[in-house]
């Protein structure tokens, strides 16, 4: 996005009544807002028992992630600023129950009801301080911490957001870390630009998934004080001697391996490239 | 707005120290018929504060929830009561009316079925 809209107005402005039928109207924006929304409900890995959950929709807007949710067979409340956005909800009849409101000044629910919360490209809004009485860190503080009340022990946060630099998913992340989350950023498609996205997944209370184990191993052997030194050493050699990439070796032209691995990044990007076989990269008669 | 959202919503205002549950005034409650899955509704069932769902349920015109939280032994067993627990979270909706804090009086009005919870620059 050339223009992004955080720096245009703030939510409730921006997303007036015009605003809010383009947006809901746009069928690139409904197949993104789809699409956002399931990755951010697979990432909140709800245990798959087929009893419905009770989901939070953090900047529910006119409704498009509320309606992936229902899609899933959950019930949800849906939070959003603007009333307009809200109102095409309504006309959409989405099946979750909505609430106006500013997420910056706290949820207002109470403990440990929730199963779980995700946000679909709302959370980068509270970085911007809209009115003088706004300071961003309050609102961010105030919006975490009534968020890790509100949900149940073991439920996850997922936000998919896009920050505007590196600052911000700092300040977003330290603020949710000081309210007593867990968790990290999951980035889709790393490598290319147009694809890229990042989603915050926080959890509240102990995590069961895998993806800490290998940290895990490192803090046990930190503790071991004989041996920590001796650690440290090994790692920073291994580290020092990590193998290099491959340099080439073709010293006519571009060669089948270099095509190979052009076509790996592509792939990687999330191209549609043709499958590799004998006839790639083959020589081709000099007349082609 | 129904009943099982009344029930998780607590006033935010700065100070208040018992802003739950929110007294409600209906003005147009409607009934919207929702699919029965008594399993959500026992999953609920732990979170949910029993008095000020029957309050607020009758608030709403529904008189048919019993006046003490049944024992979980009710839940596995007795379909009627579920189906009743059912139809007073999930199908009466508050249209218009207001949400009052116990403890301020401050209103949040509700239009179209949505609350608004919005708090003014002083009360955050």
């Amino acid at each position: 996005m050339s223009n992004r809209p955080e720096l245009l107005a703030p939510p409730e402005i921006f997303y007036d009544e015009t605003e809010a039928r383009k947006y809901t109207s746009s069928s690139r924006i409904v197949e993104i807002q789809a699409k956002l929304s399931e990755r951010a409900l697979e990432l909140l890995a709800l245990p798959e028992d087929g009893v419905p959950r009770f989901l939070l929709d953090i900047g529910c807007g006119s409704g498009l992630s509320g309606e992936t949710i229902s899609e899933n067979g959950h019930h949800w409340i849906g939070l959003d600023i603007s009333a307009s956005m809200l109102n095409v909800a309504v006309e959409r009849e989405v099946e979750g129950d909505l609430l106006l409101g500013d997420m910056g000044q706290g949820l207002g629910l109470r403990s440990g009801v929730i199963d779980g919360a995700i946000s679909i490209s709302a959370v980068q809004w509270l970085c911007n301080a809209d009115k003088s009485s706004h300071e961003p860190r309050l609102r961010l503080k105030a919006f975490f911490g009534s968020l890790y009340r509100c949900l149940s022990r073991g439920a996850r946060a997922v936000f998919q957001v896009y920050p505007e630099n590196i600052a911000q998913r700092e300040l977003i992340l330290r603020q949710a870390l000081q309210a007593g989350f867990g968790g990290g950023l999951v980035v889709d498609y790393p490598h290319s630009t147009k694809k890229r996205k990042e989603f915050l997944v926080l959890t509240c209370g102990p995590v069961q998934t895998s993806i800490q184990t290998s940290k895990n191993e490192y803090d046990e052997s930190c503790s071991e004080d004989d041996n920590s030194e001796d650690e440290d050493e090994e790692v920073g050699v291994s580290d020092r001697n990590r193998p290099r990439k491959k340099r080439k070796t073709n010293k006519q032209g571009k060669g089948r391996e270099w095509v190979l691995k052009k076509k790996e990044q592509s792939r990687r990007k999330g191209n549609n490239v043709p499958a590799d076989s004998k006839y790639t990269a083959r020589k081709r008669k000099s007349r082609f | 707005m129904r009943l099982i959202t009344h029930n998780m919503l607590s006033c935010n205002i700065k100070g208040v120290t018992s802003g739950f549950p929110l007294r409600i005034e209906a003005g147009n409650v409607i009934e919207k018929e929702v699919d029965f899955n008594p399993d959500f509704i026992r999953h609920m069932f732990a979170k949910i504060e029993w008095k000020a769902l029957v309050e607020g349920a009758r608030s709403m015109g529904y008189a048919e929830l019993p006046e003490e939280s049944p024992d979980a032994a009710v839940l596995k067993s007795d379909e009627p009561f579920l189906k009743k627990l059912h139809h007073a979270l999930l199908e009466l909706h508050l249209e218009e009316g207001a949400l009052v804090c116990p403890e301020t009086g401050r209103k949040f009005p509700v239009n179209k079925g949505i609350p608004n919870m919005l708090l003014h620059e002083d009360e955050v």
